[in-house]
Order: structure tokens, then C-alpha cells, then sequence
């Protein structure tokens, strides 16, 4: 059974459709990258994972559970979820910002807390002595090493990734593709990531998903896509 | 500068007397700043959950901002009559309006990604809320809190007017026995309270900026 399932959702925001008809499965364990223009509904799509947005028509289901009637609070709990380094919370230390998922959770032990907070800078490949500084005190690396690290806190099966490497320069990014690839396998991750460099699409994807106006244009493994693309816009992409 | 000496002398001949006008003065200032910070807080964060309201809060706040203060003490006489709980009531409408406008433009001013990554993280509207939103907001909240303590402050000089107590009453003393010695007494005193607790505040906010916490 697939972790992941959309299931003929729609979805607009005013008069404009963002995703039509737009059916989906992730297996479990499985590198998705999501690729399309801005604007193509893949933003959106991610967000209905963990129901930041509602469909208006379809299903969405995550690890056997129809978001329509489940605890979304706790959903997203269980999944990790990062965004470009603009998502970190300034006014808390790094430390802070790690363990954000499990204060709010509950779990409000300090020594536990930092006990993690250690472990997943570890994880991430940062100096533990970092855990005192504050986002703006990191470069753009960091931050992201944070973002991620922020997102493992809650030991989720599922990660998605909104563009988490879009503002990284050119070498940076290359390292971070590099230990994500590491991170998904050494954890089992399944992870949903989303992309406009289809470079990076193609080097990390166990399968890519090429999107254009709300539709799935192509969903395959990087070599069909390469070898065999579905259509112009694909073409277009891929030159 | 024989005013000034004249000054000195009324504070020896009647230390008594201003101390228990400046103790009002206080009391009357911090009952109407208390009640102003939370009502004006609270307004604040309600209208930022209801974006639709904002307008029309934001511009009855303003209207009440605007009466000039004493014709608000006078609008209220008829209504509540005269004395220190008239005073405390249109010194609180007076300083909610620079709460209301700063708590809301301090928590309209949080980044959007930060409150998607929270909200796409597990955080409850409540959490949201005191720990991301207001913590991102306080330095914009303490700049109204301190714009707002020291017109208190100075407004409530004008609460003698009505039968109310504080040092406005050796200004208005000053002004109907024509001693203007008295009248600069009183000032004296209001500025000198307005200006202290304007440093103070200045301190915590630098304080706030400097821990991160914008």
C-alpha cells in the first residue's frame, strides 16, 4: 500500500483551478521529485499532504489515514516538514528550533530535549556548539542543516520539502543533495520533494513527477524521463 | 530663573502635599496603563485572527484617538459623573488605540514562511500565537506600550479638570489662583515621570532587540 495517496483531488483557490482531477502514489521509502513552473500547483500539492489545505473534491491519505477526518495537529506532527531557510524561528536558538516539534508535543524535559537536540546535530553534520546561536548567526548551509534537522526531531516516516535548496549556492547545494540522499536511506525516509532545477530532480528522485497547470504531465524514473519524455513541455525541460 | 527658585521652594514648603499628588498621580497612570495594555493587547490579537474587523476597529480607535482628551473627560461626565473612575475609563479609551494599532501591525509583520512552517509543523492556533506571533511581535508591542505609558502619563494631568486626583490638580491649581509657580511644579513632576519611564521602557525594548527577539 502506498504511504501517500491522492486520490482525484481538486483544489482551487478562487475561480482559478489549481489541480484538476490530480491523482498520486507514494510508496514507502521512495525519493519523489516534483518539478514544474511556478505556479504549476505543486506547492499546493505538498500542502495537501499535510493538510495545510483541504481539497474540495478527492482524498488524500497518509500512512491509512483520510485526512477528511483525522487529527491534522497530530499529522503534521508525525511529518517533517521544510521549507526554504525563511522558516526558521529568529528569535529561537538553534536548539530551540530543533526541538520545537517535541515542546509543543509535550515533551517538555530539558535534559531529553537537548539530549536530541545533540543527536540530530550529529545527524545533520553540524557542531553541536551551534545550539546556542540564532538562525541569522548561520549561513544559508546551516540554516538548511537546521530546517532539516528541525524536521527529523519528531522521528517522522514521511519528510516534505518545499525548494529547501532553492537559495543555497551552487557547491553548497551539491553536499546538502548529497547527505539528503544519505539521510533518506540511512532513516528509511519517504520523502516528497519539490524542485524548479531539474538537475536536482533527476540526481535525487527514486522517481520524478513533472507537473505543468495542475496535472501530472510525467511520473516516472529519471531515465524514462530522460529517454523517453512524455511530451514537449518535458522535452523542453529535460534540453 | 526666579521661577525655578520659587519652583524648589513650593516642592520644600509642600513636600507633603506633591507627594501625595505625584502617589495619585501613579496610581491613577498605572490603573489606566494596565487596563489599556491588555485591553488594547487582547483587541490587538483578536482583530489579527479576523482580518475582516481590522478595518473597522483599527478605525474606531482612531476616532476615540482623535477627540482631544478633554472633550472626552467631558463627554463621559454626563455618564459616569465626575472623579477618578471617569478619569481611569477615558485615559484607558485614550491609550488603547496605540496598543490595538501596534499589536496588530507587530503580528501582521511576521514573516508568512515562518507561520506556514509552524502551522505545517504540528503547532496549534495558540501556539502559533504565543510562540511564534506575539514573541515576533513584542518589539513593535513594547514601542506602542511606551508611546502609550508616556501620554498616559501626561494626559492624566488633565484628569484634575474633572475632580480627579494627581498632579494635575497643582496645574489647575496654578492656573485659577494665577501662580504659575505651582503650575510648572506639577509639570515639572509629569515630564520628569513621562521621561523615566520612557528610558525604562527604552531599556527593555533595546533588551528585546538584542536577545533576537525583534
Amino acid at each position: 500500500m502506498s504511504i501517500i495517496s491522492l486520490e482525484h483531488v481538486d483544489k482551487s483557490f478562487g475561480e482559478t483551478k489549481v489541480l484538476k482531477d490530480f491523482s498520486l502514489a507514494v510508496e514507502e521509502g521512495e525519493f519523489l521529485t516534483v518539478i514544474g513552473r511556478s505556479g504549476c500547483g505543486k506547492t499546493t500539492m505538498l500542502k495537501l499532504i499535510n493538510g495545510l489545505l483541504m481539497p474540495e473534491g478527492g482524498d488524500v491519505i497518509v500512512e491509512g489515514k483520510n485526512l477528511k477526518n483525522t487529527d491534522l495537529i497530530a499529522l503534521r506532527r508525525s511529518i517533517g516538514y521544510v521549507i526554504q531557510n525563511k522558516g526558521l524561528f529568529p528569535h529561537m536558538t538553534v536548539e530551540k528550533n530543533i526541538t520545537y516539534v517535541p515542546v509543543i508535543s509535550g515533551h517538555k524535559n530539558r535534559a531529553e530535549n537537548h539530549k536530541l537536540a545533540l543527536k540530530l546535530m550529529d545527524i545533520v553534520g553540524l557542531d553541536p556548539a551551534m545550539l546556542s546561536r540564532y538562525p541569522a548567526e548561520l549561513s544559508g548551509g546551516q540554516q538548511q542543516r537546521v530546517g532539516i534537522a528541525r524536521a527529523l526531531a519528531a522521528n517522522p516516516h514521511i519528510l516534505l520539502m518545499d525548494e529547501p535548496f532553492g537559495a543555497l549556492d551552487e557547491i553548497t547545494r551539491q553536499t546538502m543533495q548529497d547527505e539528503i540522499l544519505k539521510l533518506q536511506k540511512q532513516l528509511g525516509l519517504t520523502i516528497v520533494f519539490i524542485t524548479h532545477d531539474i538537475r536536482e530532480a533527476m540526481k535525487l528522485g527514486d522517481r520524478v513527477l513533472v507537473m505543468d497547470a495542475g496535472e501530472v504531465v510525467q511520473h516516472d524514473v529519471p531515465e524514462m524521463i530522460l529517454n523517453h519524455p512524455a511530451s514537449d513541455f518535458v522535452r523542453e525541460l529535460i534540453k | 530663573m526666579d521661577i525655578l527658585k520659587e519652583v524648589i521652594g513650593i516642592y520644600i514648603e509642600r513636600k507633603d502635599w506633591f507627594l501625595e499628588l505625584l502617589g495619585q498621580h501613579v496610581v491613577l497612570s498605572l490603573i489606566a496603563i494596565m487596563l489599556a495594555g491588555t485591553i488594547g493587547l487582547l483587541i490587538g490579537v483578536f482583530i489579527s485572527e479576523h482580518d475582516r474587523l481590522a478595518p473597522v476597529v483599527l478605525g474606531i480607535a482612531n476616532v476615540f484617538y482623535t477627540i482631544p482628551s478633554i472633550s472626552l473627560f467631558g463627554i463621559l461626565i454626563p455618564i459616569m459623573g465626575i472623579g477618578d473612575k471617569t478619569a481611569v475609563t477615558a485615559l484607558t479609551i485614550y491609550g488603547i488605540m496605540p496598543m490595538v494599532r501596534n499589536t496588530y501591525a507587530g503580528i501582521k509583520n511576521v514573516s508568512d514562511d515562518v507561520i506556514m512552517a509552524a502551522r505545517g509543523m504540528g503547532s496549534t492556533d495558540l501556539q502559533i500565537m504565543t510562540k511564534i506571533k506575539l514573541p515576533l511581535a513584542l518589539g513593535i508591542i513594547i514601542a506602542g506600550v511606551r508611546n502609550m505609558v508616556v501620554m498616559t502619563i501626561s494626559v492624566t494631568a488633565i484628569a484634575s479638570f474633572i475632580g480627579a486626583g494627581g498632579l494635575g490638580v497643582s496645574i489647575y491649581r496654578g492656573i485659577t489662583m494665577y501662580n504659575p509657580a505651582l503650575t510648572l511644579a506639577g509639570s515639572l513632576l509629569i515630564a520628569a515621570m513621562a521621561l523615566l519611564s520612557d528610558l525604562l521602557l527604552g531599556k527593555i525594548e533595546n533588551h528585546m532587540k538584542k536577545r533576537g527577539t525583534y
